[in-house]
């Protein structure tokens, strides 16, 4: 096993052992804090296949904007940040079969993809200028530039949206 | 290479070879080599923050026309060191209930968001921690952990002032985060790059010539950041106590005030390293440790002007403060950015020298800022009127009344 294999099997222990701690904890802004930890942990991954920007705007999106936001909103709505009644309810095996039946059905389908078993391609060498392609890709016409676009325009409405709904009318 | 020249390439391929000579792994010595090097230069940016306490003290001694520290030492320059052993000696105390993991990470975390910046400015030509590509966007991105710190701060602490002042906090960092990221986007237009060494090695003219508006909007975001006077709602002792580190003794404090100070030294090289040229200067391409010594100069001329707004502005009022930042600094941002990329690529598609890009971009920002201060003239008159003197009722004839 390589060095690299090692760190990747602690950083996906990781983001499994907070993203379950984020569903198990009582407290909202300790699951706040670990949903920061996990989001940390998929930088992490993303720094291990060389993706420095993923990487980056994972860590600035994410935990600078999202999880800080969840946090704010958490603390300025809740006055007990302790939710006092129990975390389950009588019919929690179902929901624990229904997941585990999507799991398996997620796992099948996965191993019956050809794709599956292949050899993924090879991550870019560290240090190669990735961020110029993916800069081009996003305004080519042949490549993302609707999406790109979409997405833009999604953000837009939200952003016309939100002042709709804080104006003092 | 000579030991002169650049010690600390020289002293890391010594190690180098000591360490293989030894008989260890290549991976594993490489990463002994990283490890030391995370370790020097945390220790040094750390170190900074010492001297930076007895600096700060006598600067803002001269300017409130004092002397400052003078009694330990000469000149008082083991007043730090006195200040720290008082730090280290005082009690540590957990407010009751406090949220203890939470309270005692945040303040690591806010001196790690710190030094962690440290790994990506290029000091020498050949002395950075890690050419990352990205470098401009994980600037913004570590930033982003500094701010969760004080939000846990505030939170954990288990006190409303320290609330209150994570609320603060919020509002401005994230408010003052959308101008900084819109204006880092010149240096990046200009230098055609996002890592930091390669924007110093594309300013043979200093960024700060040819956008001197983006170097000022950069400054005062940076300063509001790192929620320095005239933007320190965030701790306003008149206000809210201490804001999010009322609870904090002892060297917690200590280092919640040790990543401030250090905050303001790492804002001045980023200012240094995006708009002043960095390392550039006479003669540091072809001996690196000078350009170590051309940073930090500039370094030092940008914290003295950090400083000199400090102790010379009074606290803004929030209400300003959010003004400031939504209705002036962002859409001259936005306004810098489509400018500098339009005249740019006009450059660019003319062909033209050097020296006409500088002063057509330098005559874009001048028009810009024309622009944007008769604005804010016109906006300051409508919204505090200058009180003219009515001319009085004698001097004016009566007015006739109309017929009943």
């Amino acid at each position: 096993m390589t060095a690299l294999q090692v760190v990747f099997l602690l950083t996906a222990a990781g983001i499994i052992g907070s993203a379950l701690m984020v569903v198990s904890t009582p407290n909202l802004v300790h699951a706040a804090l670990w949903l920061v930890v996990s989001l940390f942990g998929v930088a992490v991954l993303f720094v291990l296949l060389n993706a420095a920007f993923l990487a980056v705007a994972q860590v600035v999106i994410y935990i600078g904007a999202i999880a800080i936001l969840f946090i704010f909103a958490v603390m300025l709505t809740r006055r007990l940040l302790v939710d006092p009644g129990g975390q389950t309810n009588p019919h929690w095996w179902v929901a624990a079969l229904v997941a585990l039946v999507l799991f398996a059905g997620l796992a099948w389908m996965l191993g019956n993809w050809p794709g599956f078993p292949a050899t993924a391609p090879l991550a870019p060498a560290p240090g190669a200028e990735t961020v110029q392609e993916l800069g081009a890709a996003l305004v080519s016409p042949n490549a993302y530039v609707l999406p790109f676009e979409l997405a833009s325009v999604l953000l837009l409405a939200a952003l016309i949206g939100a002042i709709m709904v804080a104006r003092e009318e | 290479m000579p030991f002169w020249r650049d010690p600390v390439s020289f002293i890391a391929q010594w190690l180098e070879g000591l360490l293989l000579g030894w008989g260890l792994a290549e991976g594993a010595a490489t990463a002994l080599l990283t490890l030391l090097g995370v370790v020097v230069v945390a220790t040094i940016a750390l170190l900074f923050g010492i001297i930076l306490v007895w600096t700060e003290r006598k600067v803002v001694a001269r300017f409130q026309d004092r002397i400052g520290p003078n009694r330990v030492g000469p000149y008082g320059l083991f007043q730090p060191v006195a200040d720290i052993i008082k730090l280290i000696i005082k009690e540590d105390i957990t407010p009751l209930g406090a949220d203890r993991v939470v309270y005692n990470i945040a303040p690591l975390l806010a001196t790690v968001s710190v030094l962690l910046i440290w790994a990506v400015i290029p000091f020498a030509p050949t002395l950075f921690g890690t050419d990352v590509q990205v470098g401009v966007l994980y600037v913004v991105g570590v930033g982003g952990l500094g701010t969760l710190a004080i939000i846990m701060a505030g939170w954990s602490s288990n006190n409303k002032f320290a609330l209150l002042g994570a609320f603060r906090t919020v509002a401005q960092l994230v408010s003052y985060e959308v101008p900084l990221v819109l204006v880092l986007l010149v240096p990046v237009l200009l230098a055609r790059s996002m890592g930091l060494n390669a924007i110093v090695q594309q300013q043979e003219v200093w960024f700060v010539v040819y956008a001197p508006v983006g170097a000022l909007i950069f400054l005062i975001a940076s300063i509001a950041e790192i929620g320095r006077t005239p933007f320190d709602l965030l701790e306003a002792e008149s206000e809210i106590v201490a804001g999010f580190h009322v609870e904090y003794t002892g060297m917690k404090f200590g280092l919640f005030y040790a990543a401030e100070l250090i905050h303001a030294l790492t804002i001045s090289a980023l200012t240094a390293t995006l708009f002043l040229g960095g390392w550039r200067g006479p003669g540091a391409e072809a001996v690196p440790v000078l350009g170590a010594v051309y940073l930090l100069i500039k370094t030092g001329l940008v914290y003295f002007v950090v400083m000199w707004i400090r102790y010379t502005f009074p606290r803004i009022r929030i209400d300003h403060m959010l003004e400031l930042c939504w209705k002036f600094l962002v859409p001259l941002s936005l306004a810098l950015l489509v400018v500098t990329a339009v005249v740019d690529r006009a450059v660019l598609d003319a062909g033209l020298s050097t020296w006409a890009r500088v002063g057509s971009h330098l005559l874009a920002n001048v028009v810009l800022f024309v622009i944007a201060a008769q604005l804010v003239r016109v906006y300051a008159r409508r919204a505090r009127p200058i009180p003219v003197a009515e001319p009085g009722p004698i001097a004016r004839a009566p007015e006739p009344t109309p017929a009943e």
